[in-house]
């Protein structure tokens, strides 16, 4: 069922393939468990605020994380945590953030999945869906102001995210500018609570990709082979002058919307039909039968991932909370025009 | 019994879906699922076809809904948080605002907002955004701060010819409860005297009406006398009760938990000034949230906007002067 290429493929290629497989596993394996520890804290009350996790979206997350190189752009959502890791985050500043630790990157100003080093290229995402692209699109054109050639800057949506106008105005955006754009949708069949069939009408929103004027791409997103190579190809194509990407996967949120939301609303038929395999165990299977891992090897690294995510929760727990007599209340980059309200 | 401010809200709307065959609400996740708060919970179950999901389309969902009124519907719009309210923000200012002026035909739309902060919330479902929304000619914005406004407001809302932008507060909902619902209220734009004092007036709206009556009974004890003015409404603004509370305590102290720059507090007192300086005994003060987006961090949140611990050193300085 799962294929890794259609035709007999090189030696050398296998072995790329099994590299990129199992890095990517590792990926999507320290991602889940760091969003089963995020969720366990929240029901244990020792998170502020809510946490969002991205439970059987991990392979189309990772495959994008991963094709990425340093000096690409990344503007991940809200269900990409392991995407946002093989990207290079740390454990420690995911950690950082949900904790509220004032040593993290949003220095406990914002939280959870907003966070981000814009510096580095990896944009920390604000609540309005669809608002992430036009800004990727802006770092995108200045870097061919700056004569800056050979990246790519990917962002995520989800398909409920689509309906917004800033979804519409970036994607037409990119494609008047012909900018190296990839832009992942993961139709996970709700939008909190919203089936697809209440978002669009279009038999899949791959079909807009001709309307755009872009590439488009579907696949399944439970199958990391499939992500991997379908986002991998996106990612080239972006890099090789073709101009936007749009890649919609196909899966199921094995979640709430929020830990706070039992997702009663979710069908079991849809569960158990194909779309809501669970891509982390199909991976880990596969991984199994190609004889590229042991099974014991697999429970090592689970316990490997869950003392790494154990030691980085446990060091951000220790950290200093923001502190508002110290906090410096200033909005502005220009602290001389910055007024005093009292 | 007991009702929460959440709840009212829910039955206020049941009532308006009732009583008027014009009245549907639309937003996301508002029909079977009830909402993300479940101020909907039910009705669309008990209103077959009335209570719609919309897509990820605030600027679609208000113009809908303002076509909709021109024809002779009274839709309610759910805003799934206050926040989103600027994406469509474009419908709600320059279509809904501008519409019966424009024409002479009215566009009796209600926009929901989920406003204010909570603990963790952070600066993208915190916002107030009631004093951008009241800056426009043409709109109607209610800050109900009691469980028996927020029912009375809402239906009144409904019943109102303008687009009206209710702000609702997200840290009501759970937080405030009554006994029953009201059978008669005070119309809109008549300011409400919450707690009555002659020493010091605090006009406060929305949760900070709380805040402003947690002042006074802890002033009490020191044998000061403060008067709380609950706005209810910011527009239009009830000047004349503002004006006659300062008559009688000539201190003035607004608060609001929106941004410091302009807003509701910065009109309270420019009137005030105006109209009644010579009734003020000290300058008036105000106080609101700090300069800066709302921060996530409970300890940055609680300094952020201002409570019971910072109204009252305001207070007490302004009945030093
Ligand atoms: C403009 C805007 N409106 C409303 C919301 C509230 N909201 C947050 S997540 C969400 C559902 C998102 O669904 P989808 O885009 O399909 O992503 P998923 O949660 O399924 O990953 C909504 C409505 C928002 N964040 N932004």
């Amino acid at each position: 069922m799962i294929q890794m290429v259609a035709s007999r493929p090189a030696t050398g290629e296998v072995s790329s393939c099994r590299d990129a497989y199992l890095s990517a596993y590792r990926w999507m394996l320290l991602g889940r468990i760091l969003d089963e520890k995020f969720a366990s804290l929240y029901r244990a009350g020792k998170i502020h605020g809510g946490v969002f996790i991205g439970r059987g979206q991990e392979a189309l997350s990772v495959a994008i994380g991963q094709s990425l190189r340093k000096g690409d752009i990344f503007a991940p959502l809200i269900r990409d945590q392991a995407g946002r890791l093989a990207f290079g985050e740390s454990v420690l500043e995911a950690a950082r953030t949900y904790l509220g630790s004032v040593l993290g990157p949003m220095r406990g100003r914002d939280g959870n999945v907003h966070r981000g080093r814009p510096k580095e290229g990896y944009l920390p995402m604000i609540s309005h869906l669809g608002a992430m692209i036009p800004v990727v699109n802006g770092m995108l054109l200045a870097r061919r102001f700056k004569g800056i050639a050979g990246t790519v800057g990917a962002t995520c949506l989800g398909e409920g995210g689509t309906s917004t106008g800033a979804f519409h105005e970036a994607l037409n955006q990119a494609a008047v500018e012909k900018l190296p754009l990839v832009l992942i949708i993961a139709n996970n069949q709700f939008a909190y609570s919203t089936p697809s069939s209440r978002q669009f009408a279009c038999r899949s929103l791959v079909d807009r990709a001709a309307g755009y004027g872009v590439e488009g791409h579907s696949l399944d997103g439970t199958d990391l082979t499939a992500c991997l190579k379908v986002v991998g190809e996106a990612v080239a194509n972006a890099r090789d002058g073709r101009g936007p990407q749009l890649v919609v996967a196909r899966l199921l949120r094995l979640c709430g919307h929020g830990e706070h939301d039992d997702a009663g609303y979710v069908d079991t038929k849809l569960k158990q039909s194909p779309v809501g395999r669970d891509c982390l165990k199909v991976a880990g299977e596969y991984l199994v039968r190609q004889n590229w891992a042991e099974r014991e090897t697999l429970v090592a690294w689970r316990n490997e991932a869950t003392q790494k995510v154990e030691e980085a929760i446990a060091k951000a727990q220790r950290e200093p909370a923001p502190d508002p007599y110290t906090e410096n209340w200033c909005a502005l980059a220009s602290k001389h025009l910055s007024e005093v309200y009292e | 019994m007991s009702i929460t401010y959440l709840e009212a809200i829910r039955l206020a709307q049941k009532r308006a879906l009732a009583e008027d065959p014009r009245v549907f609400i639309y937003g996301q996740d508002v029909g079977a699922f009830g909402g993300a708060f479940k101020a909907t919970k039910n009705l669309a179950q008990e209103f077959p076809g009335r209570v719609i999901d919309a897509p990820i389309s605030e600027d679609a969902m208000v113009g809908a809904a303002i076509g909709a009124a021109i024809e002779g519907m009274r839709p309610i719009i759910e805003m799934q948080f206050a926040d989103f309210s600027t994406v469509g923000f474009n419908q709600i200012i320059n279509q809904a605002a501008a519409l019966h002026w424009r024409t002479q035909v009215p566009c009796p739309i209600t926009i929901r907002l989920p406003s204010g902060g909570t603990s963790g919330g952070g600066p993208f479902h915190s916002q107030s955004m009631e004093a951008i929304y009241a800056h426009y000619p043409g709109l109607i914005v209610m800050t109900p701060a009691t469980v028996e406004d927020a029912y009375s407001m809402l239906l009144e809302a409904v019943a109102i010819d303008d687009p009206v932008i209710f702000c609702e507060h997200k840290y009501l909902y759970y937080h405030l409860k009554a006994d029953q619902l009201p059978t008669e209220a005070m119309p809109t734009g008549k300011a409400r005297i919450a707690r009555s004092g002659r020493d010091l007036t605090i006009v406060a709206y929305s949760a900070m009406v709380h805040e402003a009556l947690a002042v006074a009974e802890e002033l009490a004890t020191e044998g000061t006398e403060v008067e709380v003015v609950d706005l209810r409404s910011i527009k239009p603004l009830d000047t004349d009760t503002v004006m006659a509370s300062v008559a009688r305590t000539g201190r003035l102290l607004c608060v609001g938990e929106a941004f410091p720059w302009g807003g509701v507090t910065a009109e309270v007192i420019a009137r005030v000034a105006s109209e009644g300086f010579g009734l003020l005994d000290a300058p008036p003060q105000r106080l609101n949230a700090k300069d800066t987006p709302v921060p996530y961090h409970p300890n940055l949140w609680a300094v952020h906007r201002p409570t019971a611990r910072s109204i009252v050193v305001a207070a007490r300085k302004l009945l030093r002067q």
